[in-house]
């Protein structure tokens, strides 16, 4: 009865509309809601002021500045997707990653190391200035292969522990990392990370004189008017960069090895797939675009601060990943996107109209990470799937896989019989 | 050292271990040989601190013993407990410095048996709420809910304590148990230990002893056998969620008497209990105390003593450091074994 009206309504009813739609090719009808949401990402800037600014519950939409914080945690979302999503191996530390990226950003391309003199590339920065002044296009490159390198070594001793030590351990890099570069500023007298006060300021990237006369591109970011604007538009081409590299990653011979490992370790390992090799692989480009967003991001704020490197933004972009559906690329970007606008604003502006129209006054930004939690409980309890399931990971969660290392349920505590009759 | 590596043949990581092992060695005697009083000093700080963390280290090893599932929660119910311990012994008792020692013991014992009481029902809680529907999903599920509880039970303690540290009045008198030269030993230092050991022996006749205990050794090896063989298996688990929750009581409440604590002390140490429980090897219950003694000393000793100590500020990193170093060169421990039947 009811496929029968599902039937109707999806053939008949709608046909008129809906024929032709349904006539064109697969690909491109995959393809056409893609294009619509690029585009409108790429036109946000134009069309956001003219957006009303008292909605009901969420007030008003991100302005350009918070929209490029949005875009860099989307970012790191999807690059922690690689690793929990596909791999199915769980990463309590990511911030590391995005401390190591902002971090080097703060090397390559700032006053911080003022004995030398090195520039190369750099816009908007007098050529007598001190410190290293690397172009950011490439430290972003450098940052995002030093993270990778450094995924390497962080996986390499703990990818063949079972997978809550490999969480454990993860989680114990996540904490170093941060009290190392908030300590690191005086070893054996010499400045790393400036302490507590971080790296500041840091500069921005821009195209130079030859290619603004040639291509009219941006000379500088920080010094245009335009500057929010094309922080965004270039955040958005490194996300798409990243969600490229994912979708090509998935479909790939790689991406295939990380879902049988995350299915069933042993069966992968029995089928001749090199676990460690793959698992490792599976850290090192995760960690790139970590690396890769944190130094966007110190370079956007230009600075990088120990405080920002806190265990709760782990936690944060696990969230990310997890409301959205762990390996559903899809749901990742919007489920991050609407977690990182929380994060940014959105959490302050429900706050302020729950106070406003409700005789409840509740400092909502205060439990920020308590509302964290309760989402990520209620997601592990009622739909572990996310919001946008990725179709192969419903079926895993639902039908449950035999014997995976990671994926072995707890026990089973039903008696014999039970099991029996559910076979 | 030998029985530490057992009768295999020494391969390159055991040997890089046992360099790293040598070093400390090293360490604590050039210490131990220019201080000396300080080198005392600080060794009974650290037994001090290391029964704390021994109470909460159980609570990890318990669980995880019967569900192999890292409980992150465990840290903010020690800590929610700890606060609720204050509110009871300040403002439900009244105590404070001038209390007569009658009454101040008094009124401690009845805040144990109602910290006990509080840590174990919010433990259980805690398992009803959120891991029991969680029993047939993949282990990844239940850890990832484990961390969201950690959050929820952390700003719970917020909602209710607000972020201000909280701490008592010197109930337990400052006075030395004994002097020997410069090095003391402070009545309020050693009642944490003297709390600690009933605690433990308790503990492990319980375990050992009793038809629960034996029931929960039966649920951690093999619940379906034990289900057959009448076990309740999940009043099992709720009991161990319980003993969890009390010890978790026990420590937030020994912890106020020596420190102050806030929402969010419960994580960080939560952690640092997790890498004893580890270092002991998880699920053994004298592993995950000497464990903790252990840790308890490398912190005291990286922040009390002076020759090539890095000090305070690298306390977290040199035990997660640790914690990665265990599992890297041992992960099963240093007494190996995944069962509480160690105990």
């Amino acid at each position: 009865m009811k496929e029968r009206l599902r039937q109707l309504s999806r053939l008949e009813l709608l046909d008129p509309l809906f024929g032709g739609w349904r006539r064109l090719p697969h690909g491109l009808r995959s393809a056409v809601p893609a294009v619509v949401v690029i585009a409108l990402a790429i036109a946000y800037p134009y069309y956001v002021s003219s957006l009303p600014t008292d909605v009901p519950v969420i007030l008003a939409f991100p302005d350009v500045g918070a929209s490029v914080t949005i875009v860099v945690f989307v970012i790191m979302a999807v690059g922690l997707n690689i690793v929990v999503g596909y791999a199915g191996l769980l990463d309590l530390g990511y911030v590391a990653f995005y401390a190591i990226g902002a971090y080097t950003a703060g090397w390559l391309a700032s006053g911080q190391f003022e004995q030398v003199r090195f520039h190369f590339g750099s816009v908007g920065i007098s050529s007598d200035q001190s410190g290293i002044h690397i172009s950011v296009w490439l430290v972003l490159l450098c940052a995002a292969l030093l993270t990778a390198v450094g995924g390497i070594l962080i996986g390499l001793p703990t990818l063949r522990l079972r997978g809550d030590y490999l969480a454990i351990v993860t989680l114990g890099f996540g904490e170093i990392i941060p009290q190392f570069v908030r300590n690191a500023d005086s070893i054996k007298g010499f400045d790393l990370t400036h302490g507590t006060f971080g790296i500041s300021p840091i500069d921005s990237p821009g195209f130079g004189e030859r290619l603004n006369r040639s291509l009219g591109l941006p000379v500088n970011y920080q010094s245009s008017f335009d500057r929010e604007r094309l922080f965004f538009w270039t955040a958005l081409g490194l996300l798409l960069l990243a969600v490229f590299v994912s979708f090509r990653l998935r479909d790939s011979r790689l991406g295939r090895a990380w879902i049988a490992i995350r299915e069933d370790e042993t069966a992968a390992g029995a089928m001749g797939i090199p676990l460690m090799r793959t698992k490792t692989w599976a850290y090192a480009i995760g960690a790139f675009f970590g690396g890769m967003a944190g130094a966007y991001i110190a370079s956007f704020n230009s600075g990088a601060f120990p405080s920002q490197f806190q265990f709760n933004i782990s936690v944060f972009l696990l969230c990310m990943v997890i409301l959205g559906g762990m390996g559903s690329l899809w749901g990742v970007v919007i489920g991050g996107t609407i977690l990182a606008w929380l994060n940014v604003e959105g959490l302050a502006n429900i706050g302020s109209w729950v106070n406003a129209h409700t005789p409840l006054n509740v400092e909502v930004a205060k439990y920020q990470f308590g509302i964290y939690g309760i989402i990520i409980v209620l997601m592990m309890l009622f739909r572990p799937v996310g919001l946008i399931p990725e179709r192969r990971r419903k079926r895993e969660l639902e039908e449950g896989t035999p014997h995976g290392a990671l994926d072995d349920p707890l026990y089973d505590h039903r008696t014999a019989n039970e099991r029996e009759e559910t076979r | 050292m030998a029985a530490l590596f057992g009768t295999r043949r020494p391969s390159g990581t055991s040997l890089l271990g046992l360099f790293f092992v040598l070093l400390l060695i090293i360490w604590l005697i050039v210490n131990l040989v220019k201080t000396p009083n300080d080198f005392f000093t600080v060794l009974l700080i650290g037994i001090t601190t290391g029964s704390v963390y021994a109470l909460i280290a159980l609570g990890y090893t318990l669980v995880y013993g019967i569900l192999q599932l890292i409980n992150f929660a465990h840290g903010d119910v020690f800590a929610l407990s700890g606060l609720f311990s204050s509110t009871i012994i300040l403002s439900v008792l009244g105590l404070d410095e001038n209390t007569s020692a009658l009454g101040i013991i008094g009124g401690l014992a009845l805040a144990l048996v109602i910290i006990v009481a509080f840590g174990a029902v919010v433990n259980t809680t805690i398992e009803f709420v959120a891991y029991r529907r969680l029993r047939q999903a993949p282990r990844l599920a239940v850890l990832i809910t484990a961390v969201g509880m950690s959050f929820i039970v952390q700003n719970v303690s917020l909602a209710v304590f607000d972020v201000n540290f909280r701490s008592l009045p010197p109930l337990i008198p400052e006075s030395n148990v004994f002097k020997i030269g410069s090095v003391t030993y402070q009545w309020n230092q050693l009642f944490a230990v003297l709390a600690t050991i009933p605690v433990l022996l308790l503990l492990s006749w319980l375990v050992r002893s009793t038809k629960q205990g034996k029931g929960m050794r039966a649920v951690s090896q093999e619940p379906d056998a034990a289900a057959i063989m009448g076990v309740n298996v999940n009043r099992t688990i709720s009991f161990t969620f319980a003993l969890a929750g009390a010890l978790a009581g026990v420590g937030g409440l020994l912890y106020l008497i020596e420190f102050n604590i806030r929402y969010d002390t419960g994580f960080e140490l939560g952690l640092i209990a997790f890498t004893a429980a580890v270092l002991g090897g998880i699920g053994n219950l004298s592993g995950a105390v000497l464990g903790a003694l252990i840790i308890g000393l490398i912190q005291a000793f990286n922040e009390g003593l002076s020759w090539a100590a890095p000090g305070s500020d690298w306390t977290r990193s040199i035990v997660f450091g640790l914690l990665i170093g265990i599992l890297v060169f041992r992960p099963e421990g240093l007494l190996g074994e995944r069962t509480p039947e160690g105990a």
